[in-house]
């Protein structure tokens, strides 16, 4: 017994240049945030992007996004719908409101079908939200995806950043390619997170610090592209359109 | 019209199998469709005859059905997949995820969502033949 999906999945893929993972060890760093206005600013600055949450358990880029009121299309699979200029799937047009209560191989299997049906079409980025940690759902992304290239997100904590240094090790052994490290809600001057991050031999991206006025711009999208993340993470959007893949 | 998403993955799969044990040509292609995707096997076999080509050009698709068996992780209680419990958006949503089922679906006996889907999830390459 063979499951055929998996071959499939290279080829709903191949007309994306660029498939982006924003991800953390840990969650509650601004995986979610962060994912949703790169989307929405690499969009602004006329690529054309796709945004994919994965946190299957905890979904949250649709409350962000003020993804109202769509829906995919089926025809041949599932066209995702556009909300806000971006290509949108989430797990939550399946389950709404409700919980999902996924283990580790149910969320194998929703990924699996999700990137064997999803007509993504022709895209400059795929932006995926990954849910925290290093489980199923990096290890099934390295396994189907073989050219994802991750972005890590963190937090000024040091109960943060250990879990970081955990996943670019896995990564690195890996040989998962590394865009740089994102230091989210600083509230000091420090730079303990810039200095270990340069240690590991990543780039760091930048240091967005804490907004208070994000809590106010979720659902509006002019609001979150002028909150601190968004104009912190312009600046790595232009970034990234101009570099080309990084490898560790 | 998931199913012709299905059935390219199919397509693939079996091109993949038949290049790796080097067969000239495809007969025959089992498949299993569990019950719990909800899979219209008229609509999985149109869509693979239109788009065969290759190795597969010839192939014949046997399609078997499977019944869902789902066993509770909590009670240990199993029970059979029944799709007329469920309304029209809700078997949608598992046709197009399975995994949602647990969304929707609890044991009969303690009401937990913790199942596991013992048999029957979704669409499988049974087995292939050809001539080499």
């Amino acid at each position: 017994m063979v499951d055929p999906r998996t071959s499939v999945i290279n080829e709903r893929l191949s007309r994306i240049s660029r498939i982006i993972a924003v991800s953390s060890g840990k969650g509650g760093v601004g995986k979610s945030m962060v994912a949703t206005t790169l989307a929405l600013t690499l969009a602004h600055n006329g690529c054309k992007v796709g945004l994919f949450d994965l946190d299957f358990t905890s979904p949250s880029t649709h409350i962000i996004l003020g993804a109202k009121n769509t829906q995919p299309k089926e025809e041949k699979g599932l066209i995702p719908p556009t909300v806000h200029g971006l290509k949108y799937m989430s797990l939550v047009y399946f389950v709404g409101d409700n919980p999902a209560p996924l283990r580790g191989a149910d969320t194998s299997n929703a990924l699996i079908e999700l990137l064997a049906i999803t007509q993504w079409g022709k895209l400059d980025f795929l932006v995926i939200d990954m849910p925290p940690g290093i489980g199923d759902a990096v290890l099934d992304l390295v396994r189907l995806i073989k050219r994802i290239e991750f972005l890590i997100i963190t937090t000024p904590s040091l109960l943060a950043f250990e879990t970081v240094k955990k996943q670019v090790a896995l990564l690195c052994e890996l040989k998962m390619p590394i865009i740089g490290i994102v230091e989210n809600m600083k509230m000091d001057k420090t730079n303990g997170v810039q200095v270990e991050t340069e240690k590991l031999g990543l780039k760091y991206l930048c240091t967005i610090p804490y907004d208070p006025q994000v809590e106010d711009a979720i659902g509006n999208e002019t609001k979150l592209l002028n909150t601190a993340i968004g104009k912190k993470i312009q600046r790595v959007a232009k970034s990234i359109i101009l570099t080309e893949k990084r490898v560790p | 019209m998931h199913e012709w998403a299905l059935a390219e993955a199919i397509l693939a799969s079996a091109k993949e199998i038949a290049e790796t044990e080097k067969l000239k040509e495809v007969t025959e292609v089992t498949i299993r469709v569990g019950e719990l995707q909800q899979v219209e096997p008229a609509i999985l076999r149109f869509a693979l005859f239109q788009m065969k080509s290759e190795l597969l050009s010839n192939a014949k698709f046997r399609i078997l059905k499977a019944k869902t068996t789902l066993k509770c992780r909590v009670c240990g209680t199993t029970w059979q997949f029944n799709l007329k419990k469920l309304d029209k958006t809700t078997a949608e949503a598992i046709h197009f995820v399975p995994e949602v089922a647990h969304t929707y679906i609890k044991c009969p006996k303690c009401g937990s969502p913790d199942f596991e889907i013992v048999s029957g999830r979704g669409v499988w390459l049974e087995n292939i033949k050809g001539a080499k």
